[in-house]
């Protein structure tokens, strides 16, 4: 297929998604954000795998987050050489704690980089980036 | 079984240059055994271990290398976990050789990544086949906002100051000044540092290493055979390795790798924090010295900032690291291990000239591979020439 060259064209990296983390992808589509749960041991994890990180149980829950959370830690990136990137400078690279208690990295969003912080109360935004592929974002509690 | 002062690094050689379009890759490796090799005395036909790993190095690239050179070794390793391999590939060829696998190893490393233009730290492009990529490269991590992230969060805990980690790059320019291969030489203040451009913050241009081509190798043998050869041996006391990620989401990011291969490495050599006389530590960025050495253990977590400052870190400071000019100044050829090993092999025999620590008798090097901030290993080692 020949290459996009619109501007409207999305350029950055797209996940390639497997059959451990088809579930969460399509649950992002449906502007939804999990996280797993042992069912043996009760220990949350992710990323989403097919066996506990814990107990390597293959006994698994899915448990939807409220989608709130706090910057644990960011950066501002002011250069990216890799295409897509280079043109959306300067972004915001983040860990999110969610309240569920596990850390995502991810980007803020909706949020002028000289504001960022740690500790921000934080909450989830569905970007749908293709029609295929949303990414789970996240911009400054309202 | 202990490890401790069994074998020796017999031979090291850095490759002198810094940009070498006109050069492959296994040349500069070529070259470097062969410089390692002179350094002891031995030759390519003693060479019974090869150990190496490299940037352009494919699955299988170590068969294609002893094509390349000629060689069928006893025991191979190609283990590749990023900037720290040669540290590790040093404990690995010393368990090798003390478990009679082999005699005579040598550890290697070659890269062209100037001439060829590698985005190494700002190249946060694609991803490949890790599972764990595609939670992350959709954001566009890069190498330099991984760690700055570690920084940013030691700020925040600690008031850790950006003029505490310009300092690192200060005292490794300084020391780069009297290495006459170093790539940067000239001297820079607290005040360059932090006027130069933010790359992600709070991590400032100088604060990241450099890019440069070269390469270097060691030749490791055991204690008995190292005594009838050329330079006195840097015998090996203690190894450590590991990893560290995002441990399902549950990490304390201020706790790193070195905080566990350091304390394998400092219990099975049986010497204590106070007995190491300078430590070559990996410096891909201010930040990667600061966490490192919090947790070797050499100051308490949160005390970083403090124990970097007021020249500590100078080679004729209380606690004499990186003497080369580290990857900060003097090197970076994409994985710096190797000159861990190299410039602490040089400094336990006497020859830094300038930049000689005195009295030089235990050197510790500790090697970092991949993102503090996403997941990297580390590898400790501690050598002495007593």
């Amino acid at each position: 297929m020949p290459q996009d060259k619109s501007p409207k064209a999305y350029r950055k990296p797209l996940p390639h998604i497997d059959e451990e983390s088809r579930p969460w992808w399509e649950a992002a589509q449906r502007h939804e954000l999990y996280i797993q749960k042992c069912r043996d041991c009760g220990d949350l994890r992710f990323h989403p795998r097919a066996l506990c990180t814990s107990c390597m149980s293959a006994r698994t829950e899915w448990v939807r987050c409220k989608g709130t959370g706090k910057i644990y830690t960011f950066t501002v990136t002011n250069q990216n050489q890799a295409g897509g990137f280079r043109d959306s400078l300067p972004y915001i690279m983040a860990w999110v704690e969610v309240d569920e208690g596990l850390k995502m990295l991810t980007n803020i969003v909706d949020c002028p980089p000289e504001q960022v912080k740690i500790g921000m109360p934080v909450e989830a935004v569905f970007d749908d980036v293709t029609p295929e592929v949303t990414l789970v974002k996240f911009r400054p509690a309202r | 079984m202990s490890l401790s002062r069994k074998c020796a690094v017999v031979g090291a050689y850095e490759h002198p240059t810094r940009f070498a379009p006109d050069k492959t890759m296994y040349q500069i490796m070529a070259e470097s055994i062969r410089g390692a090799l002179d350094d002891c005395g031995l030759t390519i036909k003693d060479v019974d271990g090869l150990l190496t790993a490299g940037m352009g190095m494919g699955a299988m690239a170590i068969v294609g290398f002893c094509d390349y050179l000629n060689l069928t070794p006893n025991f191979l390793d190609s283990t590749n976990i990023g900037g720290s391999s040669f540290v590790a590939h040093t404990a690995h060829a010393a368990a090798a050789i003390n478990a009679g696998l082999c005699e005579v190893a040598v550890v290697v490393y070659g890269s062209t990544a100037a001439s060829s233009r590698f985005a190494i730290g700002t190249g946060g492009g694609g991803g490949g086949g890790d599972p764990c990529d595609q939670y992350e490269f959709p954001f566009g991590p890069t190498t330099v906002g991984a760690y700055a992230m570690i920084a940013q969060r030691h700020m925040h805990d600690y008031g850790t100051t950006p003029e505490q980690l310009a300092e690192i790059a200060v005292t490794m320019r300084l020391h780069a000044s009297m290495n006459p291969v170093a790539k940067y030489r000239d001297p820079i203040t607290v005040e360059d540092v932090l006027a130069s451009r933010v790359i992600s913050s709070p991590l400032h241009l100088l604060d990241c290493c450099i890019i440069s081509d070269g390469g270097g190798a060691l030749v490791i043998t055991s204690a008995e055979r190292a005594r009838d050869l050329k330079k006195k041996p840097a015998y090996i006391l203690g190894v450590g390795e590991t990893v560290r990620h995002a441990a399902r989401g549950q990490r304390d990011f201020l706790e790193i790798a070195a905080a566990q291969s350091g304390r394998l490495a400092f219990e099975r050599s049986g010497v204590a924090h106070k007995d190491i006389d300078m430590a070559m530590i990996y410096d891909s960025f201010t930040i990667t010295v600061l966490a490192t050495l919090e947790n070797l253990g050499f100051c308490k977590r949160g005390e970083g900032g403090a124990f970097v400052s007021g020249g500590r870190l100078r080679y004729d400071g209380d606690f004499p690291i990186n003497t080369d000019g580290g990857g900060l100044s003097s090197n970076h050829p994409g994985m710096r291990g190797m000159f861990l090993v190299i410039e602490a092999v040089k400094q336990l025999r006497g020859e830094c000239g300038p930049r000689q620590v005195k009295d030089c008798k235990i050197a510790l090097a500790h090697g970092t591979g991949g993102a503090l901030g996403t997941r990297h290993s580390g590898a400790t080692l501690i050598l002495t020439n007593q």
